[in-house]
């Protein structure tokens, strides 16, 4: 049954990012993100993941393709790209080179590190994903001890992220324009 | 913990084949927005990598991790789309290449 799963939603997740690289389309570029978004989700629920794969549909499905999408309309550059002409001479083939080199290394170090990376190490106590408790009590309980500064760091990171956003998109205004003017 | 027959090994090469597609695309595509969502896939690879890694190693550090990097991923998108419209405020139509201001 899970390997049923993982197949269908690992095919969806490939399509989907392939779909994405290669159609003309911005706005068929983001549907296709939200096809690879959900496919991931199924794979965090395979793996008793359930609060992220909810947080990975909210978030990534619901609120950055919409972001995606809203900015794509606004800015009005919703027409087909024209994908055959190469700007930079074998700028496809160089690419294409580098993503086989780097499926290459990785799968070099998948394949001769998985007997490492699994059952090396077990965790126990809080962070051990077999006791009683739901996932999400388990994350909440080691976010807020162990990741404790980490969540602090990372709400100074939102906040920055929000008032960098509304400086860099914000019109000058008339005073402004002026006081640039005299300078 | 339901993994009897898949192992971790499959979530990795999935991870692999997700992050090579994102790559190429970041280097192939010349639309910003179209970049950006390739960054997307690639931290979407490494999100699937964490998950299972940590359902592999019965660590909960791996959902914890896929945690911040959701974080990282919407404030980075924030600032990025926020960037591309500032420069589309100034010049309509701008793909990658165009923007190079600060060629010497």
């Amino acid at each position: 049954m899970a390997e049923a799963v993982f197949a269908v939603s690992a095919v969806l997740i490939l399509a989907g990012a392939i779909g994405v690289v290669a159609s003309r389309n911005p706005v068929h570029a983001a549907l296709f993100l939200v096809q690879t978004l959900v496919g991931v989700a199924v794979l965090f629920v395979l793996n008793d993941a359930h609060f992220l794969a909810a947080v990975q549909v909210v978030v990534y499905a619901g609120a950055i393709v919409i972001l995606f999408l809203f900015v794509i309309m606004l800015l009005g550059v919703d027409k087909a790209e024209e994908l055959r002409i190469e700007p930079i001479f074998g700028q496809r083939p160089l690419a294409a080179v580098v993503g086989a080199a780097l499926a290459a290394v990785l799968g070099t170090v998948v394949i001769t590190g998985t007997d490492v990376l699994t059952g090396l190490r077990r965790a126990g106590g809080d962070r051990a994903l077999d006791g009683d408790a739901t996932d999400i009590e388990r994350m909440g309980r080691v976010l807020f001890s162990d990741f404790a500064f980490a969540v602090e760091i990372t709400a100074a990171l939102l906040t920055v992220a929000v008032v960098g956003a509304v400086v860099l998109t914000r019109r000058a205004s008339r005073s402004d324009v002026a006081a640039s003017g005299d300078a | 913990m339901d993994l009897a027959g898949l192992s971790t090994g499959w979530y990795l090469a999935l991870s692999v084949a997700l992050f090579a597609i994102g790559g190429v695309g970041l280097l192939v595509r010349r639309n910003p927005l179209v970049m950006f969502m390739c960054v997307e896939l690639m931290l979407n690879a490494v999100n699937v990598a964490f998950v299972a890694l940590g359902a592999g190693l019965n660590d909960v550090g791996g959902q914890v991790a896929v945690f911040f990097v959701l974080v990282v991923a919407a404030t980075e998108v924030v600032i990025g789309l926020a960037l591309v419209v500032a420069i589309n405020r100034r010049r309509s139509g701008a793909t990658a290449d165009d923007v190079s201001l600060l060629k010497g």
